[in-house]
Protein backbone atom coordinates (compact mmCIF):
# COMPACT_ATOMS: atom_id res chain seq x y z
CA UNK A 1 0.00 0.00 0.00
CA UNK A 2 0.94 3.50 -0.84
CA UNK A 3 0.13 6.35 1.57
CA UNK A 4 0.66 10.40 0.34
CA UNK A 5 0.85 12.30 3.61
CA UNK A 6 -0.04 15.51 3.03
CA UNK A 7 2.55 15.79 0.25
CA UNK A 8 3.92 19.34 -0.61
CA UNK A 9 6.37 20.33 -3.27
CA UNK A 10 7.11 23.91 -3.90
CA UNK A 11 9.60 25.01 -6.87
CA UNK A 12 10.19 28.52 -5.62
CA UNK A 13 7.39 30.50 -5.03
CA UNK A 14 5.04 27.94 -7.27
CA UNK A 15 3.23 24.89 -5.43
CA UNK A 16 3.41 22.31 -7.37
CA UNK A 17 1.91 19.48 -5.10
CA UNK A 18 -0.36 21.23 -2.50
CA UNK A 19 -0.85 18.78 0.70
CA UNK A 20 -1.94 15.58 -1.27
CA UNK A 21 -2.97 12.84 1.05
CA UNK A 22 -4.04 10.02 -0.20
CA UNK A 23 -4.14 5.77 -0.02
CA UNK A 24 -3.78 3.26 -2.82
CA UNK A 25 -4.49 0.31 -1.82
CA UNK A 26 -2.05 -2.89 -2.61
CA UNK A 27 -2.60 -4.01 -5.98
CA UNK A 28 -4.71 -1.14 -7.06
CA UNK A 29 -4.38 0.36 -10.26
CA UNK A 30 -4.36 4.45 -9.59
CA UNK A 31 -4.75 6.78 -12.17
CA UNK A 32 -3.65 10.54 -11.50
CA UNK A 33 -5.30 12.35 -13.60
CA UNK A 34 -5.57 16.33 -14.81
CA UNK A 35 -4.67 18.59 -16.85
CA UNK A 36 -0.63 19.54 -17.38
CA UNK A 37 0.68 21.14 -14.73
CA UNK A 38 -1.56 20.09 -12.25
CA UNK A 39 1.28 18.49 -9.98
CA UNK A 40 0.11 14.62 -10.94
CA UNK A 41 3.61 13.80 -12.22
CA UNK A 42 5.26 15.72 -10.03
CA UNK A 43 3.23 13.87 -7.14
CA UNK A 44 4.12 10.57 -9.09
CA UNK A 45 8.50 11.22 -9.11
CA UNK A 46 8.27 12.02 -5.22
CA UNK A 47 7.02 8.30 -4.82
CA UNK A 48 10.37 6.78 -6.01
CA UNK A 49 12.18 10.53 -4.61
CA UNK A 50 13.14 11.54 -8.31
CA UNK A 51 11.82 14.81 -6.89
CA UNK A 52 12.10 15.17 -3.08
CA UNK A 53 9.42 16.35 -1.20
CA UNK A 54 9.04 19.94 0.45
CA UNK A 55 6.79 18.26 3.43
CA UNK A 56 4.88 15.65 3.72
CA UNK A 57 5.46 11.96 3.86
CA UNK A 58 5.28 9.03 1.70
CA UNK A 59 4.60 5.14 3.24
CA UNK A 60 5.02 2.61 0.99
CA UNK A 61 4.01 -0.77 2.72
CA UNK A 62 4.08 1.12 6.31
CA UNK A 63 7.73 2.38 5.83
CA UNK A 64 8.69 5.85 5.43
CA UNK A 65 10.50 5.73 1.85
CA UNK A 66 12.64 9.35 3.35
CA UNK A 67 14.13 6.94 5.65
CA UNK A 68 15.51 4.72 2.85
CA UNK A 69 18.45 5.21 0.64
CA UNK A 70 17.13 6.69 -2.88
CA UNK A 71 18.96 3.67 -4.63
CA UNK A 72 17.74 1.03 -2.84
CA UNK A 73 13.82 2.42 -2.72
CA UNK A 74 14.39 2.92 -7.14
CA UNK A 75 15.72 -0.44 -7.30
CA UNK A 76 12.45 -1.41 -5.40
CA UNK A 77 10.02 0.36 -7.63
CA UNK A 78 9.29 -0.07 -10.95
CA UNK A 79 9.39 3.02 -13.54
CA UNK A 80 8.20 3.07 -16.79
CA UNK A 81 8.35 6.50 -19.10
CA UNK A 82 6.73 7.90 -22.22
CA UNK A 83 9.76 8.05 -23.47
CA UNK A 84 10.65 4.57 -22.75
CA UNK A 85 14.12 5.07 -22.62
CA UNK A 86 15.80 2.11 -23.46
CA UNK A 87 19.01 1.78 -23.58
CA UNK A 88 20.70 1.73 -27.22
CA UNK A 89 23.95 0.05 -26.74
CA UNK A 90 22.11 -2.90 -25.06
CA UNK A 91 20.49 -5.77 -26.19
CA UNK A 92 17.03 -6.18 -25.76
CA UNK A 93 17.85 -8.84 -22.97
CA UNK A 94 20.33 -6.74 -21.51
CA UNK A 95 17.75 -3.58 -21.32
CA UNK A 96 15.40 -6.31 -19.69
CA UNK A 97 17.67 -6.85 -16.92
CA UNK A 98 19.23 -3.87 -15.74
CA UNK A 99 17.56 -3.69 -12.31
CA UNK A 100 18.43 -7.96 -11.55
CA UNK A 101 21.58 -7.08 -12.72
CA UNK A 102 21.89 -3.86 -10.74
CA UNK A 103 20.71 -6.13 -7.52
CA UNK A 104 23.33 -8.55 -8.46
CA UNK A 105 21.01 -11.68 -9.18
CA UNK A 106 22.76 -14.77 -10.92
CA UNK A 107 22.97 -14.28 -14.49
CA UNK A 108 21.19 -17.46 -15.52
CA UNK A 109 17.91 -16.46 -13.56
CA UNK A 110 17.79 -13.11 -14.97
CA UNK A 111 18.33 -14.38 -18.24
CA UNK A 112 15.68 -16.95 -18.07
CA UNK A 113 13.10 -14.10 -16.28
CA UNK A 114 13.72 -11.80 -19.24
CA UNK A 115 12.70 -14.75 -21.58
CA UNK A 116 9.26 -15.43 -19.79
CA UNK A 117 8.63 -11.61 -19.42
CA UNK A 118 8.91 -11.17 -23.08
CA UNK A 119 6.56 -13.93 -23.50
CA UNK A 120 3.79 -12.40 -21.84
CA UNK A 121 4.00 -9.26 -23.77
CA UNK A 122 3.58 -11.53 -26.65
CA UNK A 123 7.32 -10.95 -28.23
CA UNK A 124 9.00 -14.48 -28.84
CA UNK A 125 12.10 -14.58 -26.61
CA UNK A 126 13.94 -16.41 -29.91
CA UNK A 127 13.70 -13.67 -32.12
CA UNK A 128 13.31 -10.19 -29.84
CA UNK A 129 16.04 -10.78 -27.32
CA UNK A 130 19.41 -10.46 -29.01
CA UNK A 131 18.16 -7.62 -30.75
CA UNK A 132 18.85 -3.47 -30.20
CA UNK A 133 16.12 -1.62 -29.20
CA UNK A 134 16.52 0.74 -32.51
CA UNK A 135 15.51 -2.95 -34.19
CA UNK A 136 11.57 -2.42 -32.73
CA UNK A 137 9.00 -0.39 -33.44
CA UNK A 138 7.29 1.60 -30.95
CA UNK A 139 4.97 -0.53 -29.73
CA UNK A 140 7.39 -3.33 -28.87
CA UNK A 141 9.95 -0.64 -27.61
CA UNK A 142 7.25 0.09 -24.87
CA UNK A 143 6.02 -3.79 -24.23
CA UNK A 144 9.97 -3.77 -23.26
CA UNK A 145 9.74 -0.87 -21.55
CA UNK A 146 6.92 -2.29 -19.24
CA UNK A 147 8.70 -6.05 -18.59
CA UNK A 148 12.01 -3.92 -17.66
CA UNK A 149 10.46 -2.49 -15.12
CA UNK A 150 8.90 -5.70 -13.80
CA UNK A 151 12.05 -7.64 -14.30
CA UNK A 152 12.72 -7.87 -10.43
CA UNK A 153 9.23 -8.41 -9.69
CA UNK A 154 8.90 -4.84 -7.38
CA UNK A 155 5.65 -4.46 -5.72
CA UNK A 156 5.20 -1.12 -6.60
CA UNK A 157 5.34 0.04 -9.93
CA UNK A 158 5.00 4.25 -11.34
CA UNK A 159 4.21 5.05 -15.56
CA UNK A 160 4.04 7.91 -16.30
CA UNK A 161 2.46 8.56 -19.42
CA UNK A 162 3.25 5.33 -20.68
CA UNK A 163 1.39 4.30 -23.36
CA UNK A 164 0.88 8.59 -24.83
CA UNK A 165 3.71 8.16 -27.59
CA UNK A 166 2.20 5.29 -29.24
CA UNK A 167 -0.17 5.12 -32.37
CA UNK A 168 -4.20 4.52 -30.65
CA UNK A 169 -4.84 1.29 -32.08
CA UNK A 170 -1.63 -0.26 -30.48
CA UNK A 171 -2.00 1.96 -27.29
CA UNK A 172 -5.45 -0.06 -26.98
CA UNK A 173 -3.36 -3.69 -27.58
CA UNK A 174 -1.01 -2.37 -25.15
CA UNK A 175 -3.36 -1.17 -22.31
CA UNK A 176 -5.36 -4.50 -22.90
CA UNK A 177 -2.20 -6.41 -22.59
CA UNK A 178 -1.10 -4.63 -19.55
CA UNK A 179 -4.38 -5.00 -17.90
CA UNK A 180 -3.91 -9.01 -18.17
CA UNK A 181 -0.97 -8.87 -17.03
CA UNK A 182 -1.66 -6.88 -14.07
CA UNK A 183 -4.64 -9.15 -13.25
CA UNK A 184 -1.96 -11.91 -12.50
CA UNK A 185 0.66 -10.09 -11.00
CA UNK A 186 -1.25 -7.31 -8.90
CA UNK A 187 1.33 -4.66 -8.37
CA UNK A 188 0.59 -1.61 -6.70
CA UNK A 189 0.26 0.84 -9.62
CA UNK A 190 0.62 4.78 -9.95
CA UNK A 191 -0.13 5.68 -13.48
CA UNK A 192 -0.31 9.95 -14.79
CA UNK A 193 -2.14 10.21 -17.80
CA UNK A 194 -4.22 13.33 -18.86
CA UNK A 195 -6.92 10.52 -20.80
CA UNK A 196 -9.97 10.39 -19.30
CA UNK A 197 -10.48 7.43 -21.33
CA UNK A 198 -7.38 5.50 -20.49
CA UNK A 199 -7.82 6.37 -17.10
CA UNK A 200 -11.69 4.60 -16.71
CA UNK A 201 -10.19 1.24 -18.74
CA UNK A 202 -7.45 0.94 -16.38
CA UNK A 203 -8.05 2.43 -13.22
CA UNK A 204 -8.76 1.16 -9.68
CA UNK A 205 -9.13 4.23 -8.48
CA UNK A 206 -8.73 7.63 -9.97
CA UNK A 207 -7.21 11.06 -8.48
CA UNK A 208 -8.24 14.09 -10.08
CA UNK A 209 -5.47 17.37 -9.99
CA UNK A 210 -5.91 20.77 -10.26
CA UNK A 211 -3.08 23.24 -9.63
CA UNK A 212 -1.75 20.89 -7.29
CA UNK A 213 -4.44 19.71 -5.10
CA UNK A 214 -6.25 16.83 -5.21
CA UNK A 215 -10.05 17.41 -6.20
CA UNK A 216 -11.32 13.84 -5.81
CA UNK A 217 -9.88 10.19 -5.56
CA UNK A 218 -12.31 7.94 -5.89
CA UNK A 219 -13.29 4.58 -7.81
CA UNK A 220 -13.81 5.65 -11.50
CA UNK A 221 -17.66 4.73 -11.92
CA UNK A 222 -17.91 7.12 -8.66
CA UNK A 223 -16.28 9.61 -10.30
CA UNK A 224 -18.37 9.36 -13.61
CA UNK A 225 -21.36 9.31 -11.79
CA UNK A 226 -20.64 11.80 -9.17
CA UNK A 227 -18.27 14.67 -10.04
CA UNK A 228 -17.28 16.27 -6.99
CA UNK A 229 -17.54 20.14 -9.08
CA UNK A 230 -17.70 21.28 -11.99
CA UNK A 231 -13.98 21.28 -12.46
CA UNK A 232 -14.35 17.17 -12.40
CA UNK A 233 -17.47 17.42 -14.27
CA UNK A 234 -15.75 19.07 -17.28
CA UNK A 235 -13.09 17.16 -17.13
CA UNK A 236 -14.48 13.66 -17.18
CA UNK A 237 -16.60 14.74 -19.80
CA UNK A 238 -20.37 15.36 -21.28
CA UNK A 239 -19.89 11.92 -22.21
CA UNK A 240 -19.76 10.55 -18.85
CA UNK A 241 -22.44 8.55 -18.63
CA UNK A 242 -21.75 6.82 -21.63
CA UNK A 243 -18.33 6.37 -20.44
CA UNK A 244 -19.74 3.99 -17.18
CA UNK A 245 -21.00 1.83 -19.92
CA UNK A 246 -17.35 0.64 -19.98
CA UNK A 247 -17.11 0.17 -16.15
CA UNK A 248 -20.08 -2.37 -15.84
CA UNK A 249 -20.33 -6.37 -16.52
CA UNK A 250 -22.96 -7.55 -18.63
CA UNK A 251 -23.32 -9.96 -15.35
CA UNK A 252 -23.74 -6.80 -13.14
CA UNK A 253 -26.53 -5.48 -15.07
CA UNK A 254 -28.45 -8.83 -15.95
CA UNK A 255 -32.18 -9.89 -14.89
CA UNK A 256 -30.34 -13.40 -13.40
CA UNK A 257 -32.48 -16.63 -13.44
CA UNK A 258 -34.46 -16.27 -16.31
CA UNK A 259 -37.87 -17.74 -16.98
CA UNK A 260 -37.33 -19.99 -20.39
CA UNK A 261 -38.58 -22.65 -22.65
CA UNK A 262 -37.43 -26.25 -24.53
CA UNK A 263 -38.72 -27.16 -27.58
CA UNK A 264 -40.56 -29.82 -26.67
CA UNK A 265 -42.83 -27.52 -24.39
CA UNK A 266 -46.35 -26.24 -26.03
CA UNK A 267 -47.26 -22.76 -27.02
CA UNK A 268 -49.91 -22.27 -24.17
CA UNK A 269 -46.89 -22.94 -21.63
CA UNK A 270 -44.67 -20.27 -23.17
CA UNK A 271 -47.63 -17.83 -23.48
CA UNK A 272 -48.24 -18.55 -19.73
CA UNK A 273 -44.93 -18.04 -18.73
CA UNK A 274 -45.04 -15.03 -20.54
CA UNK A 275 -48.02 -13.66 -18.81
CA UNK A 276 -47.11 -14.94 -15.24
CA UNK A 277 -43.46 -12.92 -15.52
CA UNK A 278 -45.02 -10.13 -17.28
CA UNK A 279 -42.95 -9.93 -20.44
CA UNK A 280 -43.66 -10.27 -24.28
CA UNK A 281 -40.70 -12.55 -25.41
CA UNK A 282 -39.06 -16.16 -23.67
CA UNK A 283 -35.93 -17.52 -24.69
CA UNK A 284 -35.47 -21.08 -25.49
CA UNK A 285 -33.27 -23.16 -24.40
CA UNK A 286 -31.28 -26.11 -25.25
CA UNK A 287 -31.66 -29.74 -23.19
CA UNK A 288 -28.50 -28.48 -21.32
CA UNK A 289 -29.22 -25.23 -20.98
CA UNK A 290 -27.65 -23.16 -24.19
CA UNK A 291 -29.78 -20.26 -25.58
CA UNK A 292 -31.04 -21.55 -29.03
CA UNK A 293 -34.01 -19.11 -30.16
CA UNK A 294 -36.72 -16.89 -28.68
CA UNK A 295 -40.40 -16.88 -29.32
CA UNK A 296 -42.61 -13.55 -29.41
CA UNK A 297 -45.77 -13.00 -27.61
CA UNK A 298 -47.85 -11.68 -30.11
CA UNK A 299 -46.87 -14.17 -32.76
CA UNK A 300 -48.09 -17.30 -30.80
CA UNK A 301 -51.19 -16.09 -28.85
CA UNK A 302 -53.99 -18.15 -29.59
CA UNK A 303 -51.68 -20.80 -31.52
CA UNK A 304 -51.34 -24.65 -30.92
CA UNK A 305 -48.36 -26.56 -31.34
CA UNK A 306 -44.99 -26.44 -29.87
CA UNK A 307 -42.37 -23.95 -29.47
CA UNK A 308 -39.79 -26.03 -31.62
CA UNK A 309 -41.91 -25.29 -34.76
CA UNK A 310 -42.28 -21.25 -33.86
CA UNK A 311 -39.02 -20.07 -32.40
CA UNK A 312 -36.93 -17.70 -33.69
CA UNK A 313 -33.62 -17.21 -34.10
CA UNK A 314 -31.61 -14.81 -31.43
CA UNK A 315 -31.29 -11.48 -32.68
CA UNK A 316 -27.68 -11.17 -30.91
CA UNK A 317 -25.95 -12.53 -27.80
CA UNK A 318 -24.06 -11.11 -25.19
CA UNK A 319 -21.12 -12.63 -23.25
CA UNK A 320 -21.84 -12.01 -19.27
CA UNK A 321 -18.28 -10.93 -19.35
CA UNK A 322 -18.47 -8.28 -21.39
CA UNK A 323 -19.06 -4.86 -20.92
CA UNK A 324 -22.29 -2.87 -21.17
CA UNK A 325 -20.95 -0.61 -23.60
CA UNK A 326 -20.91 -4.19 -25.84
CA UNK A 327 -24.12 -4.64 -25.05
CA UNK A 328 -25.97 -1.50 -25.86
CA UNK A 329 -23.98 -1.63 -29.24
CA UNK A 330 -24.93 -4.74 -29.97
CA UNK A 331 -28.68 -3.57 -29.21
CA UNK A 332 -28.16 -0.75 -31.21
CA UNK A 333 -26.98 -2.65 -34.18
CA UNK A 334 -29.69 -5.36 -34.11
CA UNK A 335 -32.32 -3.12 -33.65
CA UNK A 336 -33.39 -4.39 -30.49
CA UNK A 337 -34.08 -3.34 -26.86
CA UNK A 338 -33.33 -6.64 -25.39
CA UNK A 339 -30.45 -8.97 -25.49
CA UNK A 340 -29.77 -12.92 -24.11
CA UNK A 341 -26.42 -13.44 -21.93
CA UNK A 342 -24.88 -16.09 -22.24
CA UNK A 343 -21.33 -17.61 -20.48
CA UNK A 344 -18.58 -18.64 -22.26
CA UNK A 345 -20.17 -21.81 -22.95
CA UNK A 346 -23.10 -20.32 -24.41
CA UNK A 347 -25.51 -21.38 -21.43
CA UNK A 348 -28.41 -19.02 -20.97
CA UNK A 349 -27.63 -16.85 -17.67
CA UNK A 350 -29.95 -13.48 -18.21
CA UNK A 351 -30.96 -10.58 -20.11
CA UNK A 352 -29.91 -7.20 -20.26
CA UNK A 353 -32.65 -4.68 -21.15
CA UNK A 354 -32.17 -0.94 -22.42
CA UNK A 355 -34.77 0.11 -19.42
CA UNK A 356 -32.49 -1.95 -17.36
CA UNK A 357 -29.10 -0.17 -18.17
CA UNK A 358 -30.67 3.07 -17.43
CA UNK A 359 -31.94 2.56 -14.49
CA UNK A 360 -29.05 1.16 -13.31
CA UNK A 361 -27.29 4.00 -14.62
CA UNK A 362 -29.43 6.32 -13.16
CA UNK A 363 -29.87 5.15 -9.87
CA UNK A 364 -26.39 6.41 -8.54
CA UNK A 365 -27.37 9.60 -9.99
CA UNK A 366 -30.80 9.80 -7.85
CA UNK A 367 -28.70 8.13 -4.83
CA UNK B 1 64.92 9.88 -56.64
CA UNK B 2 67.38 10.70 -53.67
CA UNK B 3 64.63 11.14 -51.32
CA UNK B 4 63.74 7.62 -51.78
CA UNK B 5 67.13 6.09 -51.84
CA UNK B 6 67.69 8.14 -48.97
CA UNK B 7 64.79 6.10 -47.27
CA UNK B 8 66.14 3.23 -48.57
CA UNK B 9 69.54 3.67 -46.92
CA UNK B 10 68.12 5.02 -43.57
CA UNK B 11 65.46 2.10 -43.04
CA UNK B 12 66.71 1.40 -39.68
CA UNK B 13 66.71 4.80 -38.35
CA UNK B 14 63.46 5.79 -39.70
CA UNK B 15 62.19 2.98 -37.51
CA UNK B 16 63.69 3.77 -34.38
CA UNK B 17 62.47 7.70 -35.00
CA UNK B 18 59.36 6.55 -35.80
CA UNK B 19 59.33 4.34 -32.68
CA UNK B 20 60.49 7.42 -30.77
CA UNK B 21 57.39 9.21 -32.07
CA UNK B 22 54.75 6.87 -31.25
CA UNK B 23 56.36 6.38 -27.71
CA UNK B 24 55.72 10.23 -27.61
CA UNK B 25 52.69 10.70 -28.52
CA UNK B 26 51.28 7.30 -27.41
CA UNK B 27 52.21 8.69 -23.61
CA UNK B 28 50.60 12.03 -23.77
CA UNK B 29 47.66 10.49 -25.26
CA UNK B 30 47.03 8.00 -22.61
CA UNK B 31 48.05 10.67 -19.82
CA UNK B 32 45.80 12.96 -21.99
CA UNK B 33 42.40 10.74 -22.13
CA UNK B 34 43.30 10.01 -18.24
CA UNK B 35 42.77 13.46 -17.89
CA UNK B 36 40.97 14.81 -20.43
CA UNK B 37 37.75 12.09 -20.12
CA UNK B 38 37.51 12.63 -16.38
CA UNK B 39 37.19 16.53 -17.18
CA UNK B 40 34.87 16.26 -19.50
CA UNK B 41 32.48 14.24 -17.52
CA UNK B 42 33.35 16.32 -14.70
CA UNK B 43 31.98 19.39 -16.27
CA UNK B 44 28.51 18.04 -17.42
CA UNK B 45 27.74 18.42 -14.10
CA UNK B 46 28.31 22.35 -14.03
CA UNK B 47 27.21 24.83 -17.17
CA UNK B 48 29.40 27.29 -15.60
CA UNK B 49 31.88 25.24 -15.09
CA UNK B 50 31.94 23.51 -18.17
CA UNK B 51 32.04 27.23 -20.28
CA UNK B 52 35.74 28.45 -18.16
CA UNK B 53 37.13 24.56 -18.58
CA UNK B 54 36.49 24.93 -22.60
CA UNK B 55 37.29 28.47 -22.94
CA UNK B 56 40.87 27.70 -21.34
CA UNK B 57 41.42 24.72 -22.64
CA UNK B 58 40.72 26.63 -26.57
CA UNK B 59 43.19 28.93 -25.11
CA UNK B 60 45.69 27.03 -24.37
CA UNK B 61 45.69 25.59 -28.03
CA UNK B 62 46.23 28.99 -29.23
CA UNK B 63 49.84 28.69 -28.45
CA UNK B 64 52.61 28.10 -30.44
CA UNK B 65 53.58 24.70 -29.71
CA UNK B 66 57.08 26.41 -30.07
CA UNK B 67 56.40 28.70 -27.98
CA UNK B 68 55.32 26.21 -24.92
CA UNK B 69 58.13 24.14 -25.22
CA UNK B 70 60.16 27.42 -25.00
CA UNK B 71 58.09 28.35 -21.64
CA UNK B 72 58.47 24.66 -20.02
CA UNK B 73 62.46 25.44 -20.27
CA UNK B 74 62.90 27.54 -17.13
CA UNK B 75 59.95 25.49 -15.14
CA UNK B 76 61.44 22.04 -16.08
CA UNK B 77 65.08 23.34 -15.25
CA UNK B 78 64.46 23.38 -11.64
CA UNK B 79 64.28 20.01 -11.37
CA UNK B 80 66.69 19.19 -14.52
CA UNK B 81 64.19 18.39 -17.25
CA UNK B 82 64.06 21.35 -18.99
CA UNK B 83 64.73 19.79 -22.39
CA UNK B 84 63.96 16.33 -24.12
CA UNK B 85 60.97 13.82 -23.32
CA UNK B 86 59.72 14.99 -20.34
CA UNK B 87 58.61 18.66 -21.70
CA UNK B 88 57.54 17.14 -24.66
CA UNK B 89 54.99 14.96 -23.06
CA UNK B 90 53.65 17.45 -21.07
CA UNK B 91 53.28 19.84 -23.71
CA UNK B 92 51.22 17.60 -25.84
CA UNK B 93 49.39 16.80 -23.01
CA UNK B 94 48.40 20.17 -22.78
CA UNK B 95 47.54 20.41 -26.23
CA UNK B 96 45.18 17.05 -26.68
CA UNK B 97 43.24 18.04 -23.65
CA UNK B 98 40.63 20.22 -25.85
CA UNK B 99 39.73 17.65 -27.93
CA UNK B 100 39.70 15.14 -25.22
CA UNK B 101 37.66 17.26 -23.28
CA UNK B 102 35.48 18.96 -25.48
CA UNK B 103 34.10 15.84 -27.32
CA UNK B 104 33.55 13.93 -23.77
CA UNK B 105 31.48 17.14 -22.44
CA UNK B 106 29.62 17.22 -25.80
CA UNK B 107 28.85 13.31 -25.99
CA UNK B 108 27.51 12.85 -22.80
CA UNK B 109 25.10 16.10 -22.77
CA UNK B 110 23.78 14.81 -25.94
CA UNK B 111 22.64 11.90 -24.15
CA UNK B 112 18.90 11.65 -24.44
CA UNK B 113 17.75 13.12 -21.45
CA UNK B 114 14.84 10.52 -20.92
CA UNK B 115 17.59 7.79 -20.96
CA UNK B 116 19.11 10.00 -17.95
CA UNK B 117 15.94 9.51 -16.53
CA UNK B 118 15.42 5.96 -17.09
CA UNK B 119 18.61 5.20 -15.22
CA UNK B 120 18.14 7.33 -12.64
CA UNK B 121 14.19 6.01 -11.67
CA UNK B 122 15.16 2.26 -12.00
CA UNK B 123 18.43 2.83 -9.00
CA UNK B 124 21.38 3.42 -11.04
CA UNK B 125 24.26 4.99 -9.55
CA UNK B 126 25.78 8.23 -10.82
CA UNK B 127 28.42 5.80 -11.82
CA UNK B 128 26.38 2.78 -13.17
CA UNK B 129 24.84 5.19 -15.28
CA UNK B 130 28.19 6.46 -16.66
CA UNK B 131 29.85 2.73 -17.02
CA UNK B 132 26.20 1.13 -18.42
CA UNK B 133 24.67 3.87 -19.96
CA UNK B 134 26.44 7.50 -21.24
CA UNK B 135 29.77 6.01 -21.47
CA UNK B 136 29.00 3.53 -24.03
CA UNK B 137 26.84 5.97 -26.17
CA UNK B 138 29.61 8.76 -25.85
CA UNK B 139 32.53 6.37 -26.41
CA UNK B 140 31.88 7.32 -30.71
CA UNK B 141 32.36 11.01 -30.02
CA UNK B 142 34.86 10.49 -27.76
CA UNK B 143 37.23 8.51 -29.82
CA UNK B 144 36.75 10.77 -32.18
CA UNK B 145 38.10 13.41 -30.13
CA UNK B 146 40.68 11.13 -29.02
CA UNK B 147 41.72 10.72 -33.24
CA UNK B 148 41.63 14.55 -33.55
CA UNK B 149 44.07 14.65 -30.77
CA UNK B 150 46.44 12.23 -31.98
CA UNK B 151 46.74 13.47 -35.76
CA UNK B 152 46.97 17.03 -33.94
CA UNK B 153 49.88 15.30 -31.70
CA UNK B 154 51.84 13.55 -34.50
CA UNK B 155 52.14 17.03 -35.98
CA UNK B 156 53.28 18.76 -33.10
CA UNK B 157 55.42 16.29 -31.56
CA UNK B 158 57.55 16.80 -34.97
CA UNK B 159 58.35 20.24 -33.64
CA UNK B 160 59.83 18.46 -30.35
CA UNK B 161 62.74 17.59 -31.89
CA UNK B 162 64.07 21.50 -31.31
CA UNK B 163 64.33 20.32 -27.76
CA UNK B 164 65.30 17.42 -27.96
CA UNK B 165 63.00 15.14 -27.97
CA UNK B 166 64.00 13.12 -31.17
CA UNK B 167 61.25 11.60 -33.31
CA UNK B 168 60.68 12.10 -37.04
CA UNK B 169 60.92 15.52 -36.73
CA UNK B 170 64.52 15.29 -36.35
CA UNK B 171 64.80 14.58 -39.99
CA UNK B 172 62.81 17.76 -41.06
CA UNK B 173 64.95 19.46 -38.47
CA UNK B 174 68.36 18.42 -39.83
CA UNK B 175 66.82 18.31 -43.44
CA UNK B 176 66.20 22.46 -42.72
CA UNK B 177 69.26 23.26 -41.04
CA UNK B 178 71.53 21.04 -43.40
CA UNK B 179 69.42 21.96 -46.68
CA UNK B 180 68.93 18.80 -47.62
CA UNK B 181 65.50 18.11 -48.89
CA UNK B 182 65.68 14.38 -48.84
CA UNK B 183 65.94 14.46 -44.72
CA UNK B 184 63.44 17.26 -44.93
CA UNK B 185 60.94 15.22 -47.35
CA UNK B 186 61.67 11.54 -45.62
CA UNK B 187 60.60 13.40 -42.51
CA UNK B 188 57.59 14.89 -43.61
CA UNK B 189 56.06 11.65 -45.41
CA UNK B 190 56.60 9.89 -42.54
CA UNK B 191 54.68 12.27 -39.98
CA UNK B 192 51.83 12.30 -43.10
CA UNK B 193 52.10 8.40 -42.79
CA UNK B 194 52.14 7.86 -39.41
CA UNK B 195 49.20 10.49 -39.26
CA UNK B 196 46.74 8.33 -41.38
CA UNK B 197 47.48 5.00 -39.69
CA UNK B 198 47.11 6.63 -36.55
CA UNK B 199 43.57 7.60 -37.27
CA UNK B 200 42.20 4.60 -39.09
CA UNK B 201 43.45 2.49 -36.74
CA UNK B 202 41.39 4.48 -34.20
CA UNK B 203 38.67 4.67 -36.28
CA UNK B 204 38.53 0.79 -36.80
CA UNK B 205 39.09 0.37 -32.74
CA UNK B 206 35.97 2.78 -32.79
CA UNK B 207 33.53 0.83 -34.67
CA UNK B 208 34.77 -2.34 -32.56
CA UNK B 209 34.26 -0.65 -29.34
CA UNK B 210 30.80 0.72 -30.86
CA UNK B 211 28.04 -1.46 -29.76
CA UNK B 212 26.02 -2.74 -32.64
CA UNK B 213 22.77 -1.09 -31.42
CA UNK B 214 23.96 2.26 -31.78
CA UNK B 215 25.04 1.95 -35.13
CA UNK B 216 23.87 4.41 -37.75
CA UNK B 217 24.57 1.41 -40.48
CA UNK B 218 24.16 -2.26 -39.38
Amino acid sequence: MIRLDRLTKAFGSVTAVDGVTMDVPSGAVCVLLGPSGCGKTTTMKMINRLITPTSGKIFIDGRDTSTLDAVTLRRSIGYVIQQIGLFPNKTIEDNICVVPDLLGWDRKKSRKRAAELLELVNLDPSVFLRRYPKELSGGQQQRVGVVRALAADPPVLLMDEPFGAIDPINREVIQDEFMKLQAELKKTVVFVSHDIDEAVKMASHIAIFRDGKLIQFDKPDHILANPIDNFVADFVGGDRTLKRLRLVKVADAMQVAPVSVVAGDSLETAVARMEANNHTTIVMVGPRGRARGFLHLNDIRGKGGVVGDHVETLPGLINVNDDLRNAVSAMFSHGVTWLACVDDEGFYKGYVTQRGISQLLGASYRE
Amino acid sequence: MGTFQFIGENLPLIWTRTLEHIWLVGISIVIAICTGVPIGILITRSRALADRVLYVAAAVMTIPSIALFGLLIPVLSKIGQGIGFLPAVIALVIYAQLPIIRNTYTAIMNVDPSLREAAVGMGMTFLQRLRHVELPIALPVIINGVRNAVVLNIAVAAIATYIGAGGLGTFISRGISQTDPRQLLTGAIAVSVLAIVADFSLLALRRYLTSPGLRTNP
